[in-house]
C-alpha cells in the first residue's frame, strides 16, 4: 500500500465537517468482519477511528449522539471501478482524462494523477454511501488515422470519496475477449502473443529486441515489473468463459495475482476460479448476451459464484462515473436472484477492500479502524432506501451535493407553481 | 382494417400526339387516383382464448390512483370484468391465490429499442438509426424491429407488457415508432398494439448536432436544428394543403386535377399536423423543451412527451399546463453536457406539479427490466424532499401515464372493467429490489410464470451454452 499523497487537503467546498467525536447508539451493525452482525449496538467514533462497538458504550463528555432506532449501519460501500474524479462529463474531451490513445503499450500510464477529489461527481457519490473507489482507465480503439489504446490500459488506484487526492493501492487494467480484439490486431489471440512479449522483455531484459520491435519503453518495462513482482493487481477485463480459462492459465504460469472483471460467463469455470483463489468483478445486472462473449450471462452469476466459493465483488458494467450509486441496488439484484444477502454486502464492501489489498483501510467496521460508516434508512441494498449518515475517516460528511443544490432551488418552483 | 383512401400518386400520361399537325397543345390527363393503405403492415395479433382468470386476495394497485387490499380481480375473455372484493368465480376459472403478494397493470415502457438494437449488438443487427440524413420520417421503425431479440424476454420476466419502440436519436426527425405487445411472435405484425397509434421520434440538442456536425454536415448547431425541424412543418403544411385541395376539386366534380404526388416522410409529417400521430422528442434541456413547445404551437399540433427530459424539473409547471408528459430516468444523469443537470428528483418534480404527467421510461434493455425499481429509486428520493407519494400514485409513472402518451389508454394501462387484462402479479411490494413477477398476463393470458419457466422464447438463444433462465 503506497500513499501516493497523504496531505489529505479538504479541497471540496462541500466536505468535511469536523473531528468530533459520534456516539451512534442503538444500530444493527454489520461490521462484515469476524464480529459479523450486532443488533441494538453502539458505535463510538473519535478521532477518526472506531473507538467502540458494542451495547451500552458511554458517550464522552462533547460528543455527539445519534440514535440509529435500530437502523442499519454498514461499512461505507464501494463505489466500482470506474472514471470517478476522471470523468466529470461524458462525451467531452477536455474533461475526460481515462483513456490514454498514444498507440503503443504504456503500463507506467497511471490515471490517478488526473483524479479530481473536488469533481461534483464525487459529492454525488457520497451522498449516496459511496466512501471509496476504484479509479480505473480505459483502452478505446483507433478512429481512422488516430490511434487507440491496447489491451493495457494503465494503472488505477483505490481513493477515499472524502475530497483528499490520497491514494490507496494500485492495480493495472487489462482488456481482453472479443471486445478488445480490436486493441490487439484484431483478433483476440494476438492478445496473449502482446502480452506474452511484454513479459519477456520485461523477465529477460538481456535478450530484448531492437527498440522499434518492441512493446515496452524503459519505464514500461519497469511499471510492468513491480506489478509482476507483487506491487498490485492485475484485473483481467473477460467475459467468455473459454478466455476466462486462458487468463487463468497465463496468470498461473506467470504467478500473477488477478482479479476478473465483467465476468459474464465466470459462473461457467466458477470451480476453476475457486480452486485458483480468482476473485471476480461482476455487474449484477448483466443477463443479456450484449455480445456473443456474454452468450451465458445471467442473472445468477453473482449466487452462482458464490456457491462455488469464489469471491464476488460488484461493480457496473460502464465505467462511466456518474451512477456508482447505482452499485447497491446490482447487489440486491444478485440478492433477488439467489445470492445470501451478507455476500452481497460483502460485495459492495470487504471483498473489493480485500481483492485490492485496500482491507486495513475500507470495507469493515472495526474497532481501531478508520470511520468510514453509512447510517441508513432501511436495507442498505434496497432501492427504498437512503443514507441518513456518511462517515469518512470519522468526520460526518454533508448531505449536501450539487444535485441537492439544484433540487432546492426548483422545489419550491414547483410547489409555487412557477417551475415554467 | 385499411381504410382506402383516395389520393396521392400520379404517374401524368401524356395523352394526344405530337405529330398530329395543327393540333391543339398535348392536353394532360391525370391517371386515376391509386388507392393508400392506411394501414399497410397490419397488426396479426389476437389473444389466444382461455379460462377466466380469478386472483384472489392481493394488494391491488389499479394504475387509477387507487389501492385495493386483500382485493380480487377478475379475467374473462382476455379482458378485466371486475376488481373488487369477494368477487366469484365462475365455474372454469383458474384462480390464483393472490395473498401476500401485489397486482398491478403490466408496465409500459414508452422509450425502447429493443429490436432495433438488439442483443447481441453486433453489426448485423444495428438497426435503430437511420442516420444518413438528419431527417428521416419516411421510415418505420416497425421495419427495422427483430422479435427475436431475447431482450423481449427479460423485458417480460419484468412485466413489461406493452412498450414503443422507436428509431434512435440521431437525427432531428428519427422516424416512425411502433407500439407493441410483449408476447412471442416471429414477426412484429403478431406484436404490434392494435389500434395504437404511431408516434413520431423527434430529437433535440447534442446527437444531431454531433453526428451531422462532425462531419460538416447540417446540423451543426442548436440553431439549425430548429431551423431543420422548421422547414419540415412548412413542407408538410403545404402538402396537407395541396392534398385538401385535391380532394376539395374531387369533391366538386372535377373530373381531373393534378393529384399530389406522394411522399412517405411528409406522409408521416401531415400525419402528425392532422393529430393522427403522435410525437415523443428526445430533449434534455429546459430551454430546449420551451423551444419546441413554442414550435409546437407555431405549427399547430401537439408534443405528446418529452423524453429524457433531464431538466424537466426546471419547467415542471410549463410541461404540464401544455399538457405533455415527461418520460425520464430515476437517476442517470452527466454522460453529456446536456445531462449535466439531472436529478435523482426529476421525475418525482415533474410528477408534483399541478396536471403534471410523469413517466418512467427505460431506453435500455437493463433498465427495462426494472422499470418497477426505477420508481421505488424515484418515489424515494422525492419523499426525501418532502414530497407525498403513495405507492398506488407512483404506479401511475409505470402504467396509465405511458398509455396515455402513447394513445392507448383507453385500451390498457389501468384495471379497470373492460381493459385489456394486462396484469402482473408480483411476489413482494413491486418497488423494492427483491419484488420479483409471478405471474405476467398480456390479454388474460400467462406470458411468463416463475413457478414454470419455459424454455427460451428467442430462437437465438436455443443451443447456446446458455441462457437466462437455463439451469446450468
Amino acid at each position: 500500500m503506497r500513499q501516493l499523497l497523504s496531505l489529505l487537503l479538504a479541497v471540496g467546498v462541500i466536505g468535511s465537517a469536523s473531528a468530533d467525536s459520534f456516539l451512534i447508539k442503538n444500530a444493527t451493525v454489520h461490521t462484515m468482519s469476524a464480529a459479523g452482525t450486532q443488533e441494538g449496538a453502539d458505535i463510538l467514533i473519535t478521532d477518526g477511528r472506531i473507538a467502540a462497538i458494542g451495547r451500552g458504550v458511554q458517550a464522552p463528555a462533547g460528543a455527539q449522539v445519534i440514535d440509529a432506532n435500530g437502523h442499519p449501519v454498514t461499512p461505507g460501500l464501494f463505489g466500482g471501478l470506474t472514471h470517478l474524479g476522471l470523468e466529470e462529463i461524458g462525451l467531452e474531451p477536455s474533461v475526460d482524462d481515462y483513456a490514454l490513445k498514444l498507440g503503443n503499450m504504456r503500463p507506467e500510464f497511471d490515471v490517478t494523477l488526473a483524479f479530481d477529489p473536488a469533481s461534483a461527481v464525487v459529492g454525488v457519490g457520497r451522498v449516496a454511501g459511496v466512501t471509496f473507489a476504484m479509479l480505473t482507465p480505459s483502452a478505446e480503439e483507433g478512429r481512422g488515422n488516430q490511434p487507440g489504446g491496447t489491451i493495457i490500459a494503465g494503472q488505477g488506484s483505490v481513493v477515499a470519496l472524502d475530497g483528499a487526492p490520497t491514494t490507496y493501492s494500485r492495480a493495472l487494467f487489462l482488456d481482453f475477449g472479443g471486445d478488445a480484439s480490436g486493441l490487439a490486431g484484431g483478433t483476440r489471440a494476438a492478445e496473449f502473443m502482446l502480452l506474452k512479449q511484454a513479459f519477456t522483455e520485461v523477465r529477460s531484459p538481456k535478450s530484448l529486441l531492437p527498440d522499434d520491435q518492441r512493446v515496452l519503453t524503459p519505464a514500461g518495462r519497469q511499471a510492468l515489473g513491480e506489478f509482476i513482482g507483487g506491487a498490485g493487481v492485475f484485473v483481467f477485463n473477460v467475459d467468455r468463459a473459454s478466455d476466462i480459462l486462458q487468463v487463468l492459465a497465463f496468470a498461473q504460469k506467470e504467478k500473477l495475482r488477478i482479479a476478473i472483471s465483467g465476468g459474464a460467463e465466470a459462473w461457467r469455470v466458477s470451480g476453476q476460479l475457486a480452486a485458483a483463489k480468482v476473485p471476480v468483478i461482476i455487474d449484477a445486472l448483466a443477463d443479456l448476451p450484449g455480445t456473443f462473449d456474454a452468450v451465458g450471462a445471467t442473472l445468477e452469476n453473482a449466487a452462482r459464484l458464490s456457491k462455488a466459493g469464489v469471491r464476488v465483488a460488484f461493480t457496473l458494467d460502464s465505467t462511466e462515473p456518474h451512477n456508482i450509486r447505482k452499485l447497491r441496488q446490482t447487489a440486491g439484484v444478485a440478492v433477488a436472484h439467489g445470492l445470501p444477502w451478507d455476500a452481497g454486502l460483502a460485495g459492495l464492501t470487504r471483498v473489493p477492500a480485500e481483492i485490492f489489498g485496500v482491507a486495513d483501510r475500507f470495507g469493515t467496521i472495526e474497532r481501531g479502524r478508520a470511520a468510514d460508516l453509512v447510517l441508513w434508512s432501511g436495507d442498505p441494498l434496497d432501492v427504498t432506501s437512503l443514507p441518513d449518515r456518511v462517515f469518512i475517516a470519522g468526520k460526518l460528511q454533508s448531505d449536501r451535493s450539487r444535485q441537492t443544490e439544484l433540487r432546492d432551488r426548483y422545489l419550491e418552483r414547483v410547489r409555487n407553481g412557477t417551475a415554467r | 382494417m385499411a381504410r382506402v383512401i383516395l389520393a396521392l400518386l400520379s404517374a401524368a400520361i401524356v395523352t394526344g400526339c405530337a405529330s398530329t399537325p395543327a393540333a391543339k397543345p398535348a392536353e394532360k390527363a391525370h391517371a386515376a387516383p391509386i388507392p393508400v393503405s392506411s394501414n399497410p403492415y397490419p397488426s396479426t395479433y389476437r389473444p389466444r382464448k382461455v379460462a377466466p382468470t380469478l386472483i384472489r386476495g392481493a394488494t391491488v394497485l389499479t394504475g387509477t390512483g387507487e389501492r385495493l387490499d386483500d382485493a380480487d380481480v377478475l379475467i374473462v375473455d382476455n379482458r378485466i370484468q371486475a376488481v373488487g372484493r369477494a368477487l366469484q368465480a365462475p365455474a372454469d376459472a383458474q384462480v390464483v391465490d393472490g395473498h401476500g403478494r401485489w397486482v398491478t397493470p403490466g408496465l409500459i415502457d414508452v422509450h425502447s429499442h429493443l429490436g432495433v438494437y438488439p442483443s447481441p449488438g453486433v453489426r448485423g443487427n444495428s438497426d435503430g438509426n437511420e442516420a444518413s440524413n438528419p431527417v428521416t420520417a419516411n421510415v418505420w421503425a416497425e421495419h427495422s424491429v427483430w422479435p427475436q431479440d431475447p431482450g423481449f424476454t427479460t423485458a417480460r420476466i419484468g412485466g413489461i407488457t406493452a412498450m414503443q419502440i422507436l428509431p434512435g436519436s440521431a437525427n432531428l426527425i428519427g422516424g416512425r415508432s411502433v407500439v407493441l405487445k410483449n408476447v412471442p411472435s416471429v414477426t412484429y405484425q403478431g406484436m404490434k398494439f392494435p389500434g395504437a397509434p404511431y408516434g413520431l421520434k423527434m430529437a433535440c440538442g447534442e446527437n444531431p448536432k454531433r453526428v451531422y456536425g462532425s462531419e460538416k454536415k447540417f446540423p451543426e448547431t442548436r440553431m439549425g436544428n430548429v431551423a431543420g425541424y422548421r422547414a419540415q412543418w412548412i413542407e408538410a403544411q403545404e402538402y396537407i394543403r395541396d392534398q385538401d385541395e385535391y380532394q376539395r376539386k374531387l369533391a366538386a366534380g372535377d373530373k381531373d386535377p393534378k393529384p399530389v404526388k406522394r411522399d412517405l416522410r411528409l406522409d408521416t409529417l401531415a400525419g402528425v399536423l392532422r393529430g393522427e400521430i403522435l410525437v415523443h422528442q428526445h430533449c434534455y434541456r429546459a430551454d430546449e423543451m420551451a423551444t419546441i413547445i413554442d414550435m409546437s404551437k407555431e405549427f399547430n399540433y401537439h408534443v405528446s412527451a418529452f423524453h429524457h427530459a433531464s431538466e424537466a424539473y426546471k419547467i415542471s409547471n410549463l410541461l404540464a399546463e401544455n399538457h405533455i408528459c415527461g418520460a425520464m430516468w430515476a437517476d442517470w444523469w452527466g454522460f453529456k453536457m446536456e445531462s449535466y443537470d439531472g436529478i435523482p428528483e426529476n421525475i418525482a418534480l415533474v410528477d408534483a406539479a399541478s396536471g403534471g404527467c410523469a413517466i418512467v421510461h427505460s431506453d435500455s434493455e437493463e433498465g427495462i427490466q426494472r422499470l418497477n425499481q426505477e420508481a421505488g429509486k424515484a418515489m424515494t428520493v422525492g419523499r426525501r424532499a418532502g414530497l407525498t407519494i403513495t405507492p398506488e400514485h407512483a404506479i401511475t409513472w409505470l402504467t396509465a401515464n405511458p398509455a396515455k402518451s402513447l394513445g392507448i389508454l383507453d385500451k390498457t394501462g389501468t384495471l379497470e372493467a373492460g381493459k385489456m387484462a394486462d396484469v402482473v402479479v408480483w411476489n413482494h411490494d413491486p418497488f423494492s429490489v427483491y419484488a420479483l413477477t409471478d405471474l405476467v398476463f398480456v390479454d388474460g393470458v400467462v406470458q411468463y410464470d416463475r413457478e414454470h419457466p419455459t424454455a427460451p422464447v428467442s430462437d437465438f438463444m436455443l443451443g447456446q451454452p446458455s441462457g437466462p433462465g437455463v439451469a446450468p
